[in-house]
């Protein structure tokens, strides 16, 4: 689990984050949403200490990241698998080696070992015969894939997902929809995802934390997401057709 | 004030760098692909100037300061002494800071740009060490070879344009590379020369890894880079030359 206390970020003078409590529970899919530059991303760097929170802390299983030491950090670290908005995989390694990566560095196991490990996270996220190819020559979506697959390598206790829909076709999206929800739940893993797409939110949702004016707007689970008459949530999560279609064929307005 | 908060930042990010590395076997293959893509790759630049160099300074010498009053072994004496004491260690470094210090800033700056550094940080490995000290150690080994090619190449440029063109005989020419040789000078260009392997990696990568916005900025840092290394080149090659010749 990781809590979130009395989260504010600012940069400079540019205030992002304001006041941010929240829980994301354990061997739950907790989501994220919000507008384009409402700070979601901002917020999950926040979480895993990338960018120092102005004020507040975060705590994972009840350990405060902020007191821990550089050693501590580190082995946490370990721990943590995180999908990065622009996959952010090594341009120098290829497609294989960026998934190996982690597990060269961190692993106790034979290089044969490794690379099954390594075969076997590319091949959950549906990439296969694209292992000698550097990310230059792979699609936006596929990049997003062996990103995922780097972050599952080392079965992180809290998996961070910024964005993984964005590029990938309806077809896909689901397989990696599905991909993070039986992840979550085979290792009981703290994950978040960020996401503006409203057909994840309904597919693999079980928490969800709206992101509007720098707040934590509103929160609650898929059911009361749809029945909700928060106005600001409406806005953003009705401006997409199908979620309309939804909530009539559930009675709502 | 600005200067001192770069000075400290650059020494604290040293600190990072030299702190113990997660997996020996990782480092040292980085360190053997920065040896190949720092070093082997700037040979063809290094082998031209010097050359050339070599050649110049032969050429210069002979019809600058010719006079009968002048012994036979000027020519091959001027070049040695120009090349070794000055020529290969400092003004080939300074070329190298250029070639191999824009690379290294360019490098570490776009990784930095497109998140792959947050992204080295976020699994717990020590971004600033498995980025810059492959680096280091590379241009430390590799740079003393290139140096002392290029002396070679650049004494050699002087012998060809000298007996080539007719304007020294090879056997004077030789004996004044011979002339009055302390061994001594040869160590203190290695001795410059690893110094400034050490800043350029150092200085570029510190440019490289604290380029903040996006490919503008990246460009920003790897002029930077050569600007700085430059100079730290300059300031250290003067205290060097004071330390170890006077
Ligand atoms: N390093 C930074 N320095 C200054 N401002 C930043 C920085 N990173 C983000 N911001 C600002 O914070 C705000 C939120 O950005 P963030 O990337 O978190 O948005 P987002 O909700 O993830 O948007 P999107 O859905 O488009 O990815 C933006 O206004 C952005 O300009
Ligand atoms: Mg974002």
């Amino acid at each position: 689990m990781i809590e979130v206390k009395d989260l504010s970020k600012s940069f400079g003078a540019v205030e992002v984050l304001r006041g941010i409590n929240a829980r994301f529970g354990k061997g739950k899919v907790n989501q994220v949403i919000g507008k384009s530059g409402s700070g979601k991303s901002v917020l999950a760097k926040c979480l895993v200490g990338l960018h120092p929170p102005t004020t507040g802390e975060v705590l994972y299983d009840g350990e405060s990241f902020q007191g821990m030491d550089k050693e501590r950090k580190k082995l946490l670290r370990q721990e943590i698998g995180m999908l990065f908005q622009s996959s952010a995989l090594f341009d120098s390694l290829t497609v294989m080696e960026n998934v190996l990566f982690p597990l060269r560095m961190f692993a106790t196991m034979s290089e044969s070992e490794m690379r099954d490990r390594a075969a076997f996270c590319l091949k959950r996220v549906n990439i296969e015969g694209a292992n000698s190819k550097f990310p230059a020559e792979i699609s936006g979506g596929m990049q997003k894939r062996v990103g995922i697959a780097r972050a599952i390598a080392m079965n992180p206790k809290y998996l961070f997902v910024d964005e993984p829909n964005s590029g990938l076709d309806p077809q896909t999206s689901i397989v990696i929809d599905n991909l993070i929800q039986e992840i979550t739940e085979e290792y009981n893993t703290t994950t978040i995802v960020i996401t503006h797409d409203m057909n994840s939110v309904i597919g693999i949702g079980d928490e969800i934390f709206f992101i509007h004016n720098k707040q934590l707007w509103w929160q609650g689970s898929r059911d009361e997401l749809v029945k909700s008459d928060n106005q600001e949530l409406q806005e953003f999560i009705f401006a997409g057709s199908l979620m309309r279609q939804v909530r009539t064929a559930m009675g709502g307005r | 004030m600005t200067l001192l908060f770069h000075i400290g930042r650059y020494f604290m990010l040293l600190g990072e760098v030299f702190s113990k590395p997660e997996r020996f076997r990782v480092y040292w293959r980085r360190t053997v692909e920065e040896m190949e893509l720092l070093g082997v790759k700037s040979l063809g630049i290094v082998a031209l100037l010097s050359l050339f160099m070599g050649a110049v300074i032969a050429i210069q010498t002979k019809t600058n300061i010719d006079s009968p009053l002048i012994p036979f072994y000027v020519v091959g004496f001027t070049v040695r002494q120009s090349t070794i004491l000055e020529f290969s260690p400092t003004i080939i470094s300074l070329i190298l800071a250029g070639k191999v210090g824009s690379t290294i800033a360019a490098e570490i700056g776009s990784m930095r740009v497109r998140e792959q550094i947050d992204a080295l940080d976020i699994m717990g490995v020590n971004s600033a060490g498995y980025l810059i000290l492959p680096k280091i150690i590379a241009t430390a080994i590799i740079n003393p070879f290139l140096i002392m090619i290029s002396m070679f190449l650049s004494i050699f440029g002087g012998w060809m344009a000298g007996v080539l063109s007719g304007i020294i005989s090879s056997s004077n020419y030789i004996a004044g590379v011979q002339w009055d040789f302390d061994p001594y000078i040869v160590t203190y260009a290695l001795i410059k020369t690893v110094v400034f392997a050490v800043i350029i990696a150092t200085v570029s990568g510190y440019q490289g890894y604290y380029t903040r916005g996006g490919t503008r900025e990246v460009g920003i840092s790897s002029t930077r880079a050569v600007v700085y290394s430059d100079v730290v080149i300059l300031i250290a090659n003067y205290l060097l030359t004071q330390l170890l010749l006077l």
